[in-house]
């Protein structure tokens, strides 16, 4: 233990190295660690931010499909009532029409029948006389018989 | 350089002595001013070269490592340090880079560096500068000299003086004399404790591995006991030498922190 210069010159080197670290090495360094803090920070709060959005994105996402499928069921629903109609519709119209049709038919018929009846009430009088000469085995003059002949006919 | 030593105790005196130089009339150890400087200037340049690279983004491994450090330090001084000045940080981070790198010069082999500085014609050079007392006291002094500025900092120059007059015991004049005794006491004690706790460690631990490389002189069977030996106290002395510069710097930030604290 014998204390000499090297003493004081140990300590200026050291108040040296103190004065250099302070001045050139902390501060710096200390700067550099606090910012890339900041970055770090910021880095992970925009994560953040960017997860959230992701979130709310996905929601309103949900909510557009759901609105969109309700909407298509709308459409669908309408569609089908269209439908359900349209046939109904039809389902009148060919009534309406089957109704015409049966309607002219039967009128039709009524003619034919009329005309029928026409011709046989024409034909009533040669029917009558031909049966009546084959009874008689003899000529009916028509002539005679006209006024019968002709009550015969109206009342057929 | 093959020394022949005629006594155990010659062995150790000669791994003990210092490289005396003089200035003028003033002698000083080379050897410790030396050292010390150059492995102040290797820690200190180091960081010193990877602050002008640093960058703000992804950190190099090197910037990592010294960041890492810087980390460790900036955690003690804020859990001990609740003042405002900006150099207590790096004090202690010069405080714990240097004393470590010191301290560390203990792990180099005795005989091998004395053999080394013989290839210079140097055949006096003591390796590790905290095992000389003049290195520790003047870290400590300098330590001491900061505590008296962030005291008279802190509190003022009237203050600071009569706060070594009326603390701790109190303000009445009788309790003048034995407050000022109490803080000289305290003076004295804090940087003689500060520093030859480190000193001790350090030295003890290079008698230690002296008296250990002694047995090399006991033949082939020693020698191979002695590295095994050697080999144990060096890895134990890991410990020691980062634990002493860790103490160092932890007590220097105390006694900083205290100086700025009222009584």
């Amino acid at each position: 233990m014998n204390i000499n210069l090297t003493l004081i010159m140990q300590a200026v080197a050291f108040a040296a190295f103190i004065w250099f670290c302070a001045r050139f090495i902390w501060p710096p360094l200390m700067k550099a660690i606090e910012t890339r803090q900041k970055q770090i920070a910021d880095g992970l709060a925009a994560g953040e931010e960017g997860r959230r959005e992701l979130a709310n994105a996905q929601k309103r996402e949900a909510e557009i499909i759901a609105e969109a499928k309700a909407r298509s069921a709308e459409i669908v629903a309408i569609g089908e009532k269209y439908k359900a109609d349209a046939i109904d519709q039809a389902k009148v119209d060919a009534k309406v029409e089957a109704d015409r049709i049966v309607a002219a038919a039967k009128a039709e018929i009524e003619q034919e029948v009329a005309r029928a009846r026409e011709q046989l009430r024409d034909s009533v009088a040669d029917l009558a006389v031909a049966g009546a000469t084959k009874i008689l085995k003899r000529d009916v003059d028509r002539n005679v018989h006209a006024q019968l002949l002709a009550q015969l006919k109206s009342e057929l | 350089m093959a020394t022949t030593y005629e006594s155990p105790s010659e062995y150790i005196k000669h791994h003990l002595t210092f490289n005396v130089s003089q200035v003028g009339d003033s002698a000083f150890h080379l050897d410790s001013v030396v050292t010390s400087i150059i492995l102040g200037i290797i820690g200190i340049g180091f960081m010193w070269l990877i602050t002008r690279k640093a960058t703000t983004g992804v950190p190099s491994k090197t910037q990592a490592f010294v960041e890492l450090s810087i980390g460790f330090v900036n955690e003690q001084v804020k859990g001990m340090y609740h003042g405002t000045s900006k150099w207590v940080a790096p004090i202690a981070l010069t405080v714990f880079v240097w004393t470590t790198l010191m301290n560390a010069m203990d792990f180099l082999p005795v005989d091998i560096m004395a053999t080394i500085y013989g290839w210079f014609g140097i055949h006096q050079w003591r390796s590790v500068p905290t095992a000389d007392v003049n290195t520790t006291f003047a870290l400590a002094l300098v330590v001491f000299g900061l505590m008296v500025l962030f005291g008279i900092k802190a509190k003022g120059l009237g203050g600071w003086t009569k706060e070594l007059f009326v603390a701790p015991f109190g303000a009445n004049p009788i309790l003048w004399p034995f407050n000022f005794l109490f803080n000289l006491i305290e003076f004295i004690s804090k940087p003689l404790s500060h520093s030859l706790r480190l000193y001790g460690n350090i030295y003890a631990g290079e008698i230690i591995f002296l008296l250990l490389g002694m047995w090399a002189a006991s033949g082939l069977a020693g020698t191979i006991f002695s590295g095994v030996l050697n080999l144990g106290w060096a890895i134990f002395h890991i410990l020691i030498v980062l634990l002493q510069a860790y103490i160092f710097m932890m007590l220097t930030i105390v006694y900083l922190a205290m100086a700025e604290e009222s009584h």
